[in-house]
Parts: C-alpha cells; sequence; structure tokens
C-alpha cells in the first residue's frame, strides 16, 4: 500500500488501484455521515479533487492519489459512510482506479516512510 | 505573520486530558470533540453532557438604573422581568442591527446577570460602560446608580440532557425546582453559584457559573456521574442547529435586524408601543410588511450537507439567498440548515434547491425547531 502527503492511499492489483482515505485522515474528519464518488468512467488526473467525504462539522475533497479512468466506485459508501471510519484502509475503499501511470507510484510514501511523514505533522 | 496568542479557559488542561480535540474559537483554545462529534450529539439528547463555556463573558448590572442601562441598548423589557427569571436579549447598534446576543437573568430582586458571546464580549463590555456614562443616552438621574462589573473571576459550564436533573438533583437539589428560564443563587460544593434552568441545546438542563478557581472540582464532580460525558464545541453547533437556535456570525450581525432575523420574541410589545428602540423606524417598516429577507429553516430532502454560504435557489434556479448554517442532523439523519430568503419562498412547505458544489439538490422550507426540544417548563394553571 502506498501514501499521499494528503493521506490518500492506493493498492495496486495489476493495471488498476483500489484507493480510498488513510486511517490518520478518517480519523482527523471524525465520523463520516456522507460520502460524494466521483462517475464511473471518469478520467482523474493525480491531484485532482475527486470524491467528497463529509464530516458533520465539515467537508474535506478526496485528491486523486493516481491518474487514469474510474473503473468501479464503492456504492456501499452511501448508505453506510460510516465504514470509511471503521475501516478506511480496506472496506472503507472509495473508487478504483485504471493507472494510466504507472510511475506515478514511484513518487508515493510506502507505509514506512507515510508513518515517519505523520510523526512530522 | 504572527501566531495567535489563545487565551485559556481554567479547564484547557482538563479537556487536553481527555483527548479533547482543541481548536481555536473565539480566541480561545477550545476542545471541538472528544470521542466524536455524532456520540457526543447523540450522549447529550439521551443523557446528559457537560460544555464548558467558560469563553463566553460575563457580567452584571446592578443599580437602579441597571434597568434603564438595559433597556437603552435591547428591546426587552426588562422591568418585568421578575426576579428568579431570565430573558434572551439582543444588543442593538443604533440602527437597529444585531450586535449580539444575551441571555439576561434576574437571580436576585436587584441586579441583572448577562452572559454574552465571547467574540462579542469586549464590544459588548465597552457599549455597556459607554451608556453608563454617556448621560444623553438616557435621563442622567436615573442612568446615576449603575454597577457595572465585568465577572472574570467566574467559570461557566452548560449541563444539557435529559437526564441533567438527575445529575443536578444529587449536587444541587434546589436547583432542580427550577422551571425552564428560571435562575437563582444556590450553594454548590459550598461556592456561590448562578444556575439557570436554560442552555443551548433545545434539551433541558442547566447553565452554571461558578468561580474559576473550583471549577475544576465541579467539572470532576459532574464527570463523575456515568449520566455525564464531556461535549466539544462541534456538538453543540449541531444540537443548537437542531434546536433552531440562531448563532451570533451566522444567522444574526449588524447586517440583521430582530426582524429579518424571525427573532421578534426578543421584543417585548411594551417596548415597541413605547418607541424607545434602536433603530425603531426600521423595524417597524419591516414589521409592516418592507421586508427583503427573512431567516428560514431548510430540509435537505436528498442529497450532500449544504453548509454556510451555500446558495439556496427557487425552483428555476434563481438565487434566493444564502444558507448561514448546515449540518447533517445526528438526530435525524438528514440535512438541515437556517438561511435567508424573501418573506414570498418563506412559507412551510416552499420547495427550494440548496446549490452544493455547483449542484442543485431538492430541499424545503420547514417549520422550527427541526427536533422538538425537551425544556422543563412551569405547567399551565
Amino acid at each position: 500500500m502506498k501514501f499521499t502527503k494528503d493521506h490518500e492511499w492506493v493498492r495496486v492489483e495489476g493495471a488498476e488501484a483500489f484507493v480510498g482515505i488513510s486511517l490518520y485522515a478518517a480519523n482527523a474528519l471524525g465520523d463520516v455521515v456522507f460520502v460524494e464518488l466521483p462517475e464511473m468512467g471518469k478520467t482523474v488526473k493525480q491531484g485532482d479533487a475527486f470524491a467528497v467525504v463529509e464530516s458533520v462539522k465539515a467537508a474535506s475533497d478526496v485528491y486523486a492519489p493516481v491518474s487514469g479512468e474510474v473503473v468501479a466506485v464503492n456504492d456501499d459508501l452511501p448508505n453506510a459512510p460510516e465504514t470509511i471510519n471503521a475501516v478506511p484502509e480496506a472496506g472503507g475503499w472509495i473508487a478504483k482506479i485504471k493507472l494510466s501511470d504507472l510511475s506515478e507510484l514511484d513518487g508515493l510514501m510506502d507505509q514506512v516512510a507515510y508513518d515517519a511523514y505523520l510523526d512530522t505533522l | 505573520m504572527s501566531e495567535e496568542i489563545l487565551k485559556s479557559t481554567p479547564l484547557e488542561d482538563r479537556h487536553i486530558a481527555l483527548g479533547a480535540r482543541m481548536v481555536p474559537f473565539a480566541g480561545y483554545n477550545m476542545p471541538v470533540q472528544y470521542e466524536g462529534v455524532l456520540a457526543e450529539h447523540k450522549w447529550t439528547r439521551a443523557s446528559a453532557g457537560l460544555f464548558d463555556v467558560s469563553h463566553m463573558g460575563q457580567a452584571r448590572i446592578t443599580g437602579e438604573g441597571a434597568i434603564a442601562t438595559l433597556e437603552a441598548l435591547t428591546p426587552t423589557d426588562f422591568a418585568a422581568l421578575k426576579a428568579g427569571r431570565q430573558k434572551y436579549a439582543l444588543l442593538l447598534a443604533e440602527d437597529g442591527g444585531i450586535l449580539d446576543d444575551w441571555m439576561v437573568s434576574r437571580p436576585e430582586a436587584e441586579g441583572f446577570f448577562l452572559v454574552v458571546n465571547a467574540a462579542c464580549k469586549d464590544q459588548d463590555f465597552e457599549i455597556i460602560a459607554d451608556a453608563i456614562a454617556d448621560d444623553e443616552n438616557g435621563p442622567p438621574d436615573e442612568l446615576e446608580d449603575v454597577e457595572f462589573e465585568v465577572l472574570t473571576e467566574r467559570a461557566l459550564l452548560a449541563l444539557q440532557g435529559p437526564k441533567a436533573k438527575d445529575v443536578m438533583r444529587e449536587l444541587c437539589p434546589a436547583a432542580c425546582d427550577m422551571y425552564f428560564m428560571d435562575c437563582g443563587t444556590f450553594e454548590l460544593l459550598g461556592e456561590t453559584a448562578f444556575i439557570s434552568r436554560s442552555g443551548y441545546t433545545g434539551e433541558d438542563g442547566f447553565e452554571i457559573s461558578f468561580p474559576a478557581e473550583r471549577v475544576g472540582d465541579l467539572w470532576d464532580e459532574l464527570l463523575s456521574s456515568p449520566l455525564v460525558k464531556p461535549i466539544g464545541l462541534g456538538a453543540r453547533d449541531s444540537l443548537r442547529l437542531e434546536a433552531g437556535m440562531p448563532l451570533y456570525g451566522h444567522e444574526m450581525d449588524a447586517g440583521y435586524t430582530l426582524v429579518e432575523a424571525n427573532l421578534g420574541f426578543a421584543m417585548q410589545k411594551s417596548r415597541l408601543e413605547r418607541g424607545d428602540i434602536r433603530g425603531i423606524d426600521r423595524i417597524r417598516a419591516q414589521l409592516g410588511g418592507d421586508l427583503a429577507r427573512v431567516r428560514v429553516a431548510i430540509r435537505v430532502l436528498a442529497g450532500p450537507p449544504a453548509r454556510e454560504g451555500a446558495k439556496i435557489l427557487d425552483g428555476d434556479g434563481e438565487e434566493l439567498g444564502v444558507v448561514t448554517s448546515g449540518v447533517p442532523s445526528p438526530s435525524l439523519g438528514v440535512s438541515i440548515a437556517m438561511g435567508y430568503v424573501p418573506p414570498a419562498f418563506s412559507a412551510i412547505g416552499t420547495a427550494v434547491q440548496l446549490e452544493v458544489r455547483g449542484k442543485p439538490y431538492a430541499a424545503e422550507i420547514v417549520s422550527l425547531p427541526f427536533v422538538a426540544n425537551g425544556y422543563h417548563r412551569q405547567p399551565k394553571s
């Protein structure tokens, strides 16, 4: 699993990747009560705001950690947004993106680097 | 850029020890949440939530001229406020705009006890001091005997929720004899406490003004009850919004009058008849129908929460006004909001749309409060 500085995660499976928000982000956000998923088939660029997660207090953009086409979205989330708090780095995935540029992964942090980054915050 | 120096309440260390997430609020380092806004909100609606509201301003006005001083600044009939009762009052600018909202208690036959918003307190206290000093604001004789004291040595707690009375009965049984908007002076943990049966959550509950140096003991004592949990500002906001209560800086500011803000109940008929109210001509004109906008409650039928600043649109997409507060309601499971629209669109049931991230979502004007209040009212005889 790899992470961005904006606290998204990516888990690559072949040419596709599941993406979501990290445990740190889920905790910082608090109770998620609404999720706006990206549209299926949409092409996103790394760094684009492509989804929104909302807590009672605030709305937060989720930025695409990689570029590519949205090939699946987690349809369970609109009805059970709390899944993001419960299992943000597994069942709380937001979308699956077909990668258009594998080299982007090299710019992301692995778990050790991400944990070290969190220590600096 | 210099970093803002935040002030602390006497309970800051306790909030941090309880794991609160602290945020800057009105110049203070305040707890926004402990275990989470949703859980805290629901706990307050079901049991009893304890809020540190010591950042708010507290003051006392006593003496023969106290009523004249307060009436020079607000549209409230303070002469009619009985000892042991409390009123919601609005501090008005010369043009009738709202400068702050206050809770004013009359815990004994003479003297008024004020609780004012943290962000407004310096301004408010200056205005009160000026009114007392300025003989032109009222008959000099009436204003000569006024004592105004800012109570910096007192902290303020709010215990809110249906079980607040069960907790209070153990500590200060006499306070449980009060009804909604009653107030009094009580002995609590060996100290003098000014307690009112009110709050800002829509629930039954108490606000307790207590010596700052002992408030830690009271906080600990209240939290020792299994019925009580500490609640942060996050849930305080969602609770007051469900209760339909306007918040200064959101639904109210100097740009709005009490007519627009739908707070006519804060102006007594006797004062309107006397006409000695700041901005009276504007207020009368608006009451007569010359009103461009009015505060309404809005329920989102389906879609994301509409936050402060979201546009309110009519069915054709024309902009009607703006959302002043919005939140996904933890009690109702839908998103709710307050905002301003022209009076023609303010009727209950009017279909509107709220724009979130550029997209319109169906909503409707509903009645306030969103969630029925649980006040302990005096039975009607």
